[in-house]
């Protein structure tokens, strides 16, 4: 399963390291990443494999969305079907 | 590869433009559970719901969770109740409408459809008594709907059914005055009507579908608006062009959900139903996408042709998006559940005649309509009357909603709550009477154009 884990949010340190964290620790394979900081806003989309992982994607949503909340960001992970579907045909 | 852009249009459409999917609806069969004792026949109907939709709003919420979209509604409909009540022995069905509204609550869903009767030709006992049940069970229950189909393109207009629904209608607003006759919004009176419509409250399982079906509802008003933001002066073949394109991608979100609630739930798939549902919310209205094509209101002279580009071009994007394409599949134009549908009424610029000819080129009808509660029976039947002889002669799905608000008068605003919004009380003409059109019942024949074989 292919994740799309996108964070948006005020600028600060660890927010990578934050996010890569967990999915390191649960066994998630990161693929590509884009990131960029546009007037002092934090914007990244992370590519993600979760094939090998055990958890289950809405008890990793979970972890990140209270990740993010913890550190003043907003972290949306979702199955990247919704992507292909929209914009393939 | 996907890009960037497209991760971030898709998130923009659900966090900004409102995209979502309006409802999951499982069809459940009914035929299995006749019996002519009404006790066995409310258990059998019981457990057939709860059993088959177990794990349906649970389902709902995973993929809801996963995809990142929102599924506003997972509803549940059934063969019409007419149909699998007729063997009981029984003077009421107001006991089957209660057990679906058990069992409604017992799976969690937000609506339960098909207590309904298909009496466009004529009525079997069980019909009589289904309709004459109708005001007592709308009142007596929370999420069931109603429905009446009364006309066909085959068959004609059945005009005894036709004065019947307004009393019907009118004695369901009477037992339901203390809640704003809600009774009335959960009431739909049909011609031509679907057999595997998702959205409510006219939705019912058709006795030619299988046993479970899975049917999903799109929405998107809002998402369709803010593509035509950025067309201002374009001529009308890039305005039909771009609202393909997001249709397009609309659909195809509903196709992946369907695709999904179907096999997780071991439920074949049916259709995606191709509808613009507005919400009485901001952003989210098809009023604003008619004024977007450069009407300064909805109902100015150009609202109907505007109304039929933008009907015309969902169905075409969408087709293409999805595998099975059904229901009403056309852009609703409800009026209380449409924020800009409610400001135009409210400004003068759209009246009941105008939305009669707005119904002739695109799904459903006069829909979700406060009417002042002096309205008679027969002035709403001559409503019915109305809308039934456009669906029937232009051989297309129309349906009336009209919710004559015991006390309230032209000026007033009744609220209904939630997604059935709220409704300036729209003027209807009933100082000349249709009394002595409606009490000669009977069919108006079926039209040359059902004979097509």
């Amino acid at each position: 399963m292919k994740l799309i884990v996108t964070v948006v949010g005020k600028d600060r340190i660890g927010i990578i390291a934050s996010v890569t964290k967990i999915l390191a620790d649960n066994n998630v394979n990161i693929l590509s990443i884009n990131q960029n900081i546009l007037n002092g806003f934090f914007n990244m989309i992370l590519f993600a494999e979760a094939s090998e992982s055990k958890i289950q994607l809405v008890d990793l949503q979970r972890k990140l969305r209270e990740q993010g909340e913890s550190i003043g960001v907003e972290i949306k992970t979702q199955h990247q079907d919704i992507f292909d579907v929209m914009h393939k045909i | 590869m996907i890009t960037i852009e497209d991760i971030l249009e898709t998130n923009r459409m659900i966090t900004e433009n409102k995209l979502d999917v309006r409802t999951i609806t499982m069809g459940i069969s009914l035929r299995d559970c006749a019996h002519p004792n009404m006790r066995d026949f409310c258990r059998n109907v019981y457990d057939k719901i709860t059993k088959s939709a177990e794990f349906l709003v649970k389902t709902g919420e995973d993929i809801e969770a996963e995809y990142g979209v929102p599924i506003i509604n997972k509803r549940i409909s059934v063969t019409p109740v007419a149909i699998v009540a007729d063997s009981c022995k029984a003077e009421s069905y107001v006991p089957v409408a209660e057990t679906l509204d058990r069992a409604a609550k017992a799976v969690g869903v937000n609506f339960i459809g098909g207590f309904s009767a298909l009496v466009e030709k004529g009525y079997t006992s069980g019909d009589r008594i289904l309709i004459e049940s109708i005001p007592q069970a709308l009142a007596s229950t929370d999420l069931v709907c109603a429905s009446i189909n009364l006309a066909s393109t085959k068959a004609g207009i059945n005009m005894d059914a036709v004065r019947e629904a307004g009393e019907v209608i009118k004695r369901t607003a009477e037992l339901t005055r203390d809640r704003q006759a809600i009774g009335c919004a959960k009431l739909v009176i049909f011609a031509n009507a679907p057999q595997d419509n998702p959205f409510m409250a006219g939705s019912f399982h058709g006795v030619s579908e299988p046993d479970k079906v899975i049917n999903v509802g799109v929405s998107g008003p809002g998402v369709v608006k803010h593509a035509l933001e950025d067309l201002k002066g374009a001529n009308f073949t890039e305005v039909a062009e771009t609202v393909k394109k997001t249709a397009f991608k609309i659909t195809r979100v509903g196709q992946l959900v369907a695709q999904e609630a179907s096999r997780r739930l071991g439920v074949p798939f049916g259709i995606i139903d191709l509808s613009l549902a507005p919400t009485p919310s901001v952003g989210d209205s098809v009023a604003r996408i008619l004024e977007e094509m450069g009407l300064e209101a909805c109902g100015a002279p150009g609202t109907t042709a505007a109304l039929a580009l933008l009907n015309d071009a969902v169905k075409k994007g969408g087709l293409m998006a999805s595998s099975h394409v059904g229901g009403l599949s056309g852009a609703f134009i409800p009026v209380s559940e449409d924020e800009g549908m409610i400001h135009a009424v409210k400004q003068g610029s759209l009246s009941i005649e105008k939305l009669e000819a707005m119904t002739c080129v695109c799904s459903v009808g006069l829909d979700m309509i406060a009417v002042s509660g002096d309205v008679s029976a027969a002035t709403l039947s001559g409503i019915i009357a109305d809308e039934a002889a456009i669906g029937v002669v232009n051989n297309k799905t129309t349906a009336v909603r009209l919710i004559p608000v015991p006390n309230a008068k032209v000026g007033d605003t009744v609220e209904f709550g939630g997604l059935l919004g709220y409704c300036p009380v729209v003027p209807v003409k009933n100082q000349w009477s249709s009394e002595a059109f409606i009490a000669r019942g009977g069919r108006i024949p079926a039209p040359v154009r059902s004979l097509t074989n």
